[in-house]
């Protein structure tokens, strides 16, 4: 099992977060057209390698935190940019 | 008659504590510290068990916890490990597996077994013709008997723990206490689990020298701060970031305790488990392994046998030869194999009569003890990530360092072979590095020494009828017939003939099958490659995987009214609640009448504070929210960004920057984290504190034309009058003496109502004062059951249950509701556009024309098929149904295409049994009073 480093815990089982995903900003809604709005609801780039994703410490501070993840090998490391662990 | 030696030097029986246990029935004498199957043979038992397929007689082979041979039931426990589970006084151990019976001799069924249970036999044989399946079934049941557990059996209790050390030391032979010794001495907490009941591996059943360098180590780790040692244990598997799962059973009153560990650093020492050697005769009770007899004497004072050969090829079996030469027994024959020795078969049926040698010649015995190498048990190094590479030379695999992670390590007897020093040595170093490596101190990585690897004769032989998998009863002609039939990847040998899939998962028999393979399909051994390990290292019961019970149920503080009334028990989530009380259609006609009372407690609650509620709630919600005044209260829908609904409830402005917002039941964590959601991630400049109050508040209903009369006599504070305190508003006050209660005026029933949010404590309290005070004016409690027929009278949605994962907003009825003209709001857009391409289900209201037919809910409406060979084509269904007492008809709420949605639409309904009925669509949702003109009196 995974260790996330929540900003406010510390490192936590993954078991005790809510997987929320690849984190992208929210389009503006008077101007979105459909196809960007639903690319915001359904896409995601799911690559192989490092990946920026929310999730939501459930057991614990329930704070939604970011991380990056590298989806081959598994290693987590803290975003890197201002903003994580809001 | 009695196998039993005089006292060991290092035996590990309490002679000073005999008691008995029965065997079949049988009673049979033991020491404290036996295992049954050394008692067992203390007593002469040779035969402990019948093989899984061909049903032979099956004795000891390993006499160790991995020993296939004597798995027996003990009291309603199946599938004991007989040579490793401690006798106990009284326990009834039986055999399993023993049809016809244990002593009956069944060469006839072997030969018709034979014929049926050949490689492959699960995916050739039984199947066809199909309709006989339940007579193979009964036959197959008898052949393949698994112990079994009285229904009555009492669930035993099973614990779970974590763990935290910065070493984990799997294996606590000599090499694995020093490593836990030097991992402790550089300051780390260390984890050391054993497998047998004591610590010393090898070391426990050696000579004198061997016992003396035990008891030094045992001294040491006993007095080192920091070492916790889990015997009588076993290291399951090895995951991501060294999560561990172990199995512990000594723990007192716990049948099983699993313990996860998060470890900083994994040392492996497992040492090496002895090879057994493939030859026809092979697993003729008296073949034994030279660990077998070692065990047997040394450990628990037990002569194997009256006449032996040995078939040794390395120094073990030589000391094998020794330790029968001093329990008194005559070695007959000793085949060298480093010199060429060998042997053919083993004659004996039921029991080991003679060894037939390369010669010709037979040796009489009753004991054959075979040393012919060993296997490294890697299992927890590949599920790190290891390829083992195997050694011609020492004939065994070796794992690759270089494939290890940082946070593996593998020490002793499984890194390489060297003498008892060397293997110290360099147990320590690793221990010490893996202290390094987990902890951080030091100064720079500890060299690790390289272990010696000695040359070991390569005794596989494949062209013969001996068994290969003892557990499943797999043969080296099964593995050759499987590799003449094309099978030529061990991996898929593995899958056809389930070779290593049996309780001992490979730790016996995976080399012996590979080089068999290797030898069929003209391969070496390190060509043909291995089968992969993977979790669980040694079976795990399913009682240490389930462990505790942790399923928590939620009650309202009412519960105990509501059990001592009566109340039928409805499961809604993890809240238990009242789904009638005896006569749901009864408490409905009295909430129209007269007064009624229901448990809501589940309502989840959120107390939101701050300047920008009011922005919250227009973004969360559908509909427009800016101008709630103080005291008011507004029915909400949410949608998700993809337009669909997601919750629904009403919201109330309490004061100053202060509000309370309700959710259905089964939404209360989701719109909490949907709410913390929004507020974090989008706006966490947005001063709005959220509180959950879902349990803190004991909530209850009191709905009908008389609710006012009654709170009017308990509730202080409050003007309850119609124009002082209209529908859809909230006001705070005292309730049967209960202060800062909440009220709200609402009507899912639709009725006169007052919601009451009560501080839980004074739940029971108020509810009983209300049912009390409520008495002369015909007040009677309600559940679930008739809510919904009320609320589906009314036409008011149940979110998820009149709408699913697909229902976007304007299809659940909600165009009132939605404001496309504001800035923005959650789903908007989806919402904007559903409402553009004006396609969309509706709901509707519906009644069928035969008011006495009830159509289940989900079911279909369909358009009838114009030609009698056409199928329907599915056009709505029906969310909701019940027959409503007050109407003294059916209704229903349905979903159907647009074009059915107008009122007085005639539908047809595709009941289950396959009629179809008319149904009309009505002019409201609601089918009773439309205008809401009881809800405002």
């Amino acid at each position: 099992m995974i260790l996330l480093p929540c900003p406010w815990c510390g490192p936590r089982n993954v078991a005790e977060f809510g997987y929320v995903g690849e984190a992208g900003p929210r389009p503006d809604p008077a101007s979105a057209g459909p196809e960007e709005w639903r690319g915001y609801l359904y896409g995601r780039a799911n690559p192989c390698g490092w990946v920026a994703e929310s999730w939501y410490h459930r057991m614990g501070c329930r704070r939604y935190i970011s991380v990056e993840r590298h989806t081959l090998s598994n290693e987590v490391r803290p975003l890197a940019t201002e903003g994580a662990g809001r | 008659m009695s196998m039993r030696l005089g006292p060991q030097p290092g035996e590990v029986l309490d002679r000073t504590r005999p008691f008995t246990f029965t065997w079949n029935g049988r009673e049979v004498p033991a020491y404290q510290g036996d295992t049954i199957a050394s008692a067992l043979a203390a007593a002469g038992v040779r035969v402990f068990s019948r093989s899984l397929k061909y049903h032979r007689p099956r004795g000891l082979l390993t006499a160790s916890f991995h020993d296939p041979g004597c798995i027996v039931q003990v009291d309603d426990e199946p599938n004991v490990r007989g040579a490793h589970r401690l006798a106990r006084p009284g326990m009834r151990v039986r055999s399993q597996n023993t049809w016809p019976s244990l002593n009956f001799d069944v060469k006839a069924i072997n030969q018709l077994a034979g014929r049926f249970l050949s490689a492959g036999f699960y995916y050739k044989t039984f199947i066809r013709p199909r309709w006989l399946w339940p007579t193979y079934e009964r036959v197959l049941r008898r052949f393949a008997n698994g112990g079994e557990v009285p229904p009555e059996a009492a669930g035993d209790y099973y614990d779970k723990r974590y763990a935290h050390p910065e070493v984990l030391v799997a294996g606590g032979g000599p090499a694995g206490m020093a490593a836990a010794l030097a991992a402790a001495d550089a300051g780390a907490s260390v984890l050391l689990v054993e497998e047998e009941h004591q610590l010393g591996g090898h070391l426990c059943w050696g000579d004198e020298a061997d016992l003396a360098a035990l008891r030094g180590l045992s001294e040491r780790v006993a007095a080192a701060p920091g070492i916790e040692v889990l015997c009588d244990s076993a290291v399951l598997g090895r995951y991501e970031g060294n999560w561990i799962a172990v199995v512990q059973r000594t723990v007192p009153g716990v049948a099983e305790r699993l313990v996860k560990v998060r470890a900083g650093t994994l040392v492996v020492a497992s040492g090496l488990i002895e090879r057994p050697y493939v030859f026809a005769g092979n697993d003729i009770p008296g073949v034994m392994l030279s660990t077998a007899v070692r065990r047997l004497i040394n450990l628990y004072a037990v002569k194997p046998g009256e006449r032996a050969v040995v078939l040794t090829g390395n120094g073990d079996g030589d000391a094998a030869v020794a330790d029968l030469k001093r329990a008194g027994v005559t070695v007959a024959h000793i085949a060298d194999a480093r010199l060429g020795d060998d042997i053919v078969r083993a004659h004996g049926r039921g029991r080991l009569r003679s060894v037939e040698l390369p010669d010709g010649r037979r040796v009489d015995c009753d004991l054959l003890v075979t040393a012919t190498g060993w296997t490294a048990p890697a299992a927890l190094l590949t599920m790190a990530g290891d390829r083992p590479v195997y050694d011609p030379r020492a004939a065994r695999y070796f794992p690759d360092p270089a494939r290890l992670p940082e946070d593996v390590l593998a020490a002793g007897g499984i890194a390489g072979d060297g003498s008892l020093d060397e293997l110290l040595a360099h147990a320590d170093a690793v221990g010490a590095e893996a202290a390094r490596r987990a902890t951080g101190a030091g100064d720079g990585p500890v060299p690790i020494p390289t272990l010696p690897v000695d040359a070991h004769p390569a005794l596989f032989r494949g062209r013969t009828h001996g068994i290969v998998d003892f557990c499943e009863d797999v043969s080296s002609t099964d593995l050759v017939q499987a590799v003449e039939e094309g099978y030529r990847s061990v991996e898929l040998v593995k899958r056809y003939t389930t070779v290593t899939m049996g309780p001992t998962q490979g730790k016996l028999e995976a080399v012996n099958a590979v080089a068999i393979v290797a030898e069929a399909t003209g391969r070496s051994i390190g060509e043909t490659g291995t089968t992969t390990w993977r979790p669980p290292y040694v079976p795990v019961t399913l009682g240490a995987l389930a462990g505790r019970v942790f399923e928590p149920v939620r009650y309202s503080p009412m519960q105990p009214w509501h059990e001592a009334h009566g109340a039928t028990p409805l499961v809604a989530g993890a809240w238990i609640r009242p789904d009638h009380y005896g006569d749901p259609h009864a408490e409905a006609r009295t909430v129209r009448g007269d007064v009624g009372i229901i448990d809501v407690t589940p309502i989840g609650k959120l107390d939101l504070r701050g300047p920008d509620v009011p922005k919250l709630l227009n973004l969360l919600y559908v509909n427009k929210w800016s101008k709630l005044d103080v005291g008011r209260v507004r029915y909400g829908v949410m949608c998700a960004d993809d337009g669909v609904v997601l919750d629904d409830g009403v919201t109330g402005h309490l004061g100053p920057d202060h509000y309370l917002m309700s959710t259905t039941s089964s939404g209360a964590a989701t719109v909490w984290e949907w709410v913390e959601n929004w507020l974090q991630t989008q706006h966490p400049d947005w001063q709005v504190h959220v509180t959950p109050l879902t349990t803190a508040y004991a909530s209850m209903n009191v709905a009908g034309p008389r609710s006012r009369e009654l709170l009017e006599r308990v509730t202080e504070g409050v003007d309850l009058a119609g124009e002082a305190f209209p529908y859809m508003n909230v006001r705070t006050g005292r309730v049967c003496g209960v202060d800062d209660c909440v009220l709200w005026r609402i009507g899912f029933t639709g009725e006169l109502s007052y919601e009451l949010h009560i501080p839980a404590a004074y739940g029971l309290h108020v509810w009983e004062t209300l049912m009390e005070r409520g008495h002369d004016l015909g007040i009677a409690p309600f559940g679930v059951e008739a809510q919904r027929i009320l609320r589906l009278e009314k036409g008011h949605l149940i979110v998820g249950q009149d709408t699913d994962g697909l229902t976007r907003g304007f299809s659940a009825g909600l165009d009132w509701a939605i404001k496309l003209d504001k800035d923005d709001f959650v789903g908007k857009p989806e919402l904007a556009w559903q409402q553009e391409a004006g396609e969309y289900p509706r709901l509707v209201g519906l009644q069928p024309l035969d008011g006495s037919v009830v159509p289940e809910e989900a079911c279909q409406i369909v358009d009838p098929p114009r030609r009698a060979d056409r199928r329907p084509r599915i056009v709505g269904r029906v969310t909701s149904s019940r027959m409503s007492p007050i109407l003294g008809r059916s209704i229903c709420l349905a979903q159907v295409d647009a074009h059915l949605a107008a009122p007085g639409t005639q539908v047809t309904v595709r009941l289950p049994d396959g009629r179809h009925i008319p149904a009309r669509v009505t002019d409201h949702l609601a089918h009773f009073d439309p205008t809401g003109d009881r809800l405002r009196v």
